[in-house]
């Protein structure tokens, strides 16, 4: 009775949400209305839309603070003003306005908000029972009809210690990387709430997760079923993006005519149709350096962009083609060795790639890991300079938010400190590049959602109520 | 990478030879001893044979001792990982490669991970080379709640790895011991029960020494010292014809035997449990079976029940950060879990257990750094700087019953020192000198050669695998 309470009460908001929400829908969802062409059909791009708002934050000004602007910017002793969730200014000195909340930031570093590109926080939740294994669709290696939005658990813990320790303000959440095409990520602000499309971070575009490598081939090999090899890893995603080829020129044909039947719905397709017209970006698992470069002219092949390949412990080895595709790479600081495609992970990559002009970032894939973000980058960045890479700590910071944010396709609405931007700010402290310091208050569009000196500031999930060590520090 | 060469070398330069042997002090650093005290300015670690003669400051120089000047830079006793499967594998999804558990094998509390240990693994070179220098090894359950015996080794570059074989038993009472035990926690403490009862049949009345992790033996493999079943009348009474065992047996011969030294309390058992009132059944076992010497592993919700863990004097080896309810068994897991016991008098020591730790325990002291972030963390229970260190240097070798040997540099240890760049707790410090035994360690590795060969890319003249 109490879940289909919780449906029907879904329900209500989505309507009632559908019904307002003009600001938060995306363009295509006008179609939907229709506005003459009674009877084309049409494919609603966005059917769950965002419902996430801003909660409300003082203005306020962060003074005498080591500021990280994200974009590899640094401003010592400086401010930051943010107002109405945007940020209005920084600056070596901005003048407070009436009545704006000043906090001394002596001592202490403000930085944008780390995103991670990578999480299954939500879709492999806390406590990480059987009933709880939602991030992968294991029936079939072509699965890109799930939507990793329809398995998140708003309620999982893991979001608050991601926020309260990690000061992570947004992230993606992606399908796991059993099947070739395992599905749409969906981005999320880090914001405690009761649906997942009350976290979607508005107008952000979805993701396709991909895998290449070990885990396809020995999930449906294990089944005695295709793929089984690396070969027919790379088989399989070219007759599905063949086929996602015709669907797509025949709904272009359809959708441009405007008249006429309407071809067959294809869920799968249609999430294949967006990664080729630009508007899905493509997350691809990918460690061998050998097997990324096959799935660089694979995508020109077929006409599609990689955005960022994820788990790339080889990317130091392809750092050049990497650079010169422009596609990121999602790493770990420090892991290996745990399959073997993962044996040749070193501390040196991420620097490696940076150096080589390419785009790097911090991710986690683990709701431990993140928790430190960064320190992650802060071990490869010393890994980097004792190799002679000599790159600042300011710039070190692209690694946690402005490339991710970027690789993400939100990068002119967060992950950086400008003016205008949405005010998702962490301040730390101490230098968030070392090992002592922690996240004092993290803001998420200028609303204060953490603060270590306040208790009533931390969230507790549904989980977390009448447990042992609810509402404890973490 | 020139830079890194030169700042070795420079070090080193007057320890080209393997210092086993010699006298050396190494003068002008910050020395840690790692009992807990603060470090130590422009001290002095002097060593002799393999052993710290003496560490702190105002410590005379031998006359004929070998320099090394550390200024600038801190000089700690390696790091001690108090719980690990380092040695076991090379890759973990390379089954051939992986030796932590035997899923179709017919014996459990047997197992007896030394002869498995490979020194030569590439997560040994890793994490020597990051200042580790000794490990608690122990195996993965499979199939039984007892995962077999496990070792204490050390991360040197010789053959011979294993400090002390046969150190522990391994036994898993909490979430993993009641799926092995076929479902329940109930089933769990009755076959623990069961098979200390068929060790008891088994040892007879007689008192059975050994295979409790003799003494070192140097150069050899130390499966040799002293097995249960060279030990002068041990074998007849627990695994020849004359040990008669009861009709109604669950254990092999082989497994019940390899209790008998838990039972008597010759032999360590470590036990795997986290919620608090695993915790608690696990500690009431010691009123049945009174000679039982506990460590306890995990322990996650163990600052729920500190005071009783500290009245029990049980050390316990627990992981760090644990911070998620990630299962029934940790609903209350906190990073102020250690803090915590801590201060209600528990003796703690830092391990891994579930987080990678037969690659990973490289990461250490970054864990026990954060542990130190805590104190800055209002309603966090952290640590002081030394508290930490004695994490992950004296106090696992003292769960281990091994701090006379091993895990500070106290007079008479074994002369496992470290010199690093900087605060070795902090992100950006790395060791520059690793000793063992006071022999100086090599720190490259199969992930510095990759390191030095894509340092550069450049196939103009010849491909990347002529370049090294």
């Amino acid at each position: 009775m109490k879940t289909a309470a919780a449906a029907l009460a879904g329900l209500l908001l989505l309507t009632a949400c559908a019904g307002s929400g003009g600001e938060t829908r995306s363009a295509s969802a006008g179609e939907r209305s229709g506005s003459g062409a009674a009877t084309a059909v049409k494919i609603d791009r966005d059917p769950y839309p965002s419902t996430y708002r801003r909660y409300p934050g003082a203005t306020t000004l962060v003074t005498n603070v080591t500021v990280y602007d994200g974009e590899g910017g640094r401003i010592d002793g400086g401010s930051v003003l943010f107002r109405d969730g945007t940020i209005v200014e920084a600056g070596r000195s901005v003048a407070a306005p009436e009545g704006a909340t000043v906090i001394d930031g002596t001592g202490k570093w403000l930085t944008p908000g780390i995103i991670d590109v990578h999480s299954h926080l939500g879709d492999y939740p806390s406590p990480s029972v059987e009933a709880h294994q939602d991030g992968n669709e294991v029936t079939g290696p072509v699965r890109a009809e799930v939507w990793a939005e329809h398995s998140v658990w708003p309620q999982d813990p893991g979001f608050s210690r991601a926020l309260a320790n990690g000061g992570v303000t947004a992230l993606q959440i992606l399908p796991g990387s059993a099947n070739l095409f395992g599905g749409r990520s969906v981005t999320v602000k880090n914001v405690p709430a009761r649906t997942v499309q009350a976290m979607k971070f508005p107008q952000a575009p979805y993701g396709l997760k991909m895998a290449c490598g070990e885990n396809p081939k020995r999930v449906y090999g294990g089944r005695n079923q295709t793929p089984a090899s690396r070969m027919a890893n790379v088989a399989v995603m070219r007759a599905t993006w063949a086929k996602a080829q015709a669907y797509k020129r025949k709904w272009d044909k359809y959708e441009a005519a405007g008249t006429g039947d309407a071809p067959e719905r294809d869920l799968q397709m249609d999430t294949l149709r967006g990664v080729l017209a630009g508007e899905i970006l493509v997350h691809n698992h990918c460690y061998r350096a050998d097997e990324m470069a096959i799935i660089v002219d694979l995508a020109k092949e077929f006409g599609y962009k990689v955005s960022t390949f994820h788990h790339a412990v080889e990317s130091y080895k392809i750092a050049d083609i990497l650079a010169r595709e422009k596609i990121c790479s999602a790493l770990w600081a420090d892991w290996y060795g745990f399959k073997m495609e993962s044996y040749d992970g070193i501390v040196e990559n991420i620097p490696f790639v940076h150096n080589a002009g390419a785009c790097a970032i911090v991710h986690s894939d683990d709701p431990n890991g993140i928790q430190r973000l960064n320190q992650e980058a802060a071990k490869a960045l010393a890994a980097g300079r004792r190799a002679g890479i000599a790159i600042p700590d300011e710039l070190a910071w692209r690694w946690l938010s402005y490339n991710p944010a970027m690789a993400m396709g939100v990068a002119d609405r967060t992950g950086s400190i400008k003016p205008g931007k949405m005010a998702d700010l962490v301040l730390w402290n101490g230098n968030p590049l070392s090992v002592y310091a922690r996240p004092e208050r993290v803001w998420i569009d200028g609303a204060l959602m953490y603060d270590a000196n306040d208790p009533r500031r931390r969230p507790v999930s549904d989980f977390e109520l009448g447990q042992p060590g609810e509402g404890d520090v973490k | 990478m020139k830079k890194l060469r030169t700042t070795l070398t420079l070090l080193l330069a007057c320890a080209a030879a393997p210092l086993a042997a010699q006298t050396v002090a190494i003068t002008g650093g910050r020395v840690v001893v790692g009992d807990g005290s603060a470090p130590i300015e422009n001290g002095i670690v002097v060593i002799r044979n393999g052993r710290v003669v003496a560490a702190g400051a105002g410590v005379a120089v031998p006359a004929d001792a070998e320099r090394v000047d550390a200024s600038g830079r801190w000089v700690t006793p390696g790091l001690f990982a108090g719980f690990s499967r380092l040695g076991l594998l090379e890759v973990d999804a390379v089954d051939a490669s992986n030796d932590t558990a035997a899923s179709s094998g017919p014996f459990s509390a047997a197992i007896d991970v030394a002869p498995a240990i490979n020194p030569r693994s590439a997560p040994v070179a890793v994490n020597r080379a990051a200042g580790i220098t000794r490990a608690v090894v122990a195996p993965v359950t499979a199939r039984s709640i007892f995962a077999g015996q496990g070792a204490v080794i050390d991360l040197g570059s010789d053959m011979s790895a294993v400090t002390r074989a046969r150190a522990f038993q391994f036994v898993e009472l909490g979430e993993q011991g009641a799926e092995e035990a076929g479902g329940s926690r109930a089933a769990a403490h009755v076959l623990f029960r069961n098979a200390l009862r068929e060790a008891r049949e088994l040892s007879g009345n007689g008192r059975i020494d050994g295979g409790g992790g003799a003494s070192r033996r140097q150069g050899a493999n130390d499966q040799r010292d002293l097995p249960l079943e060279e030990v002068p009348g041990a074998e007849e009474r627990t695994l020849g014809n004359r040990a008669n065992r009861s009709d109604d047996v669950l254990l092999t011969r082989f497994d019940a035997a390899a209790l008998v030294p838990v039972l008597t309390g010759r032999q360590l058992l470590l036990v795997h449990a986290e919620r608090a009132s695993d915790i608690l059944a696990v500690l009431a076992l010691r009123l049945e079976f009174p000679a039982l010497r506990m460590v306890l592993v995990g322990a996650g919700e163990g600052w729920t029940v500190a005071r009783e863990l500290a009245a029990s004097g049980v050390p316990v080896i627990a992981n760090a950060l644990s911070d998620l309810p990630d299962a029934f068994e940790r609903t209350a897991a906190t990073q102020s879990n250690i803090g915590r016991m801590q201060a209600a008098g528990v003796r703690v020591a830092l391990g891994m257990l579930g987080e990678d730790e037969a690659r990973m325990v490289r990461v250490t002291p970054q864990l026990a750094g954060n542990l130190v972030a805590l104190r800055n963390v209002p309603g966090a229970a952290g640590l002081s700087w030394g508290e930490a260190f004695a994490l992950i240097s004296s106090a696992p070798a003292e769960a281990m019953g091994l701090g006379a040997e091993l895990g500070s540099l106290r007079a008479g240890r074994s002369a496992d020192v470290v010199v690093w760049s900087g605060d070795p707790l902090e992100l950006s410090s790395t060791p520059e000198l690793v000793m063992i035994d006071g022999v100086r360690q090599p720190l490259e590795n199969r992930q510095t050669r990759l390191r030095d060969r894509y340092r550069s890319i450049d196939e103009r003249q010849l491909p990347e695998a002529y370049d090294r």
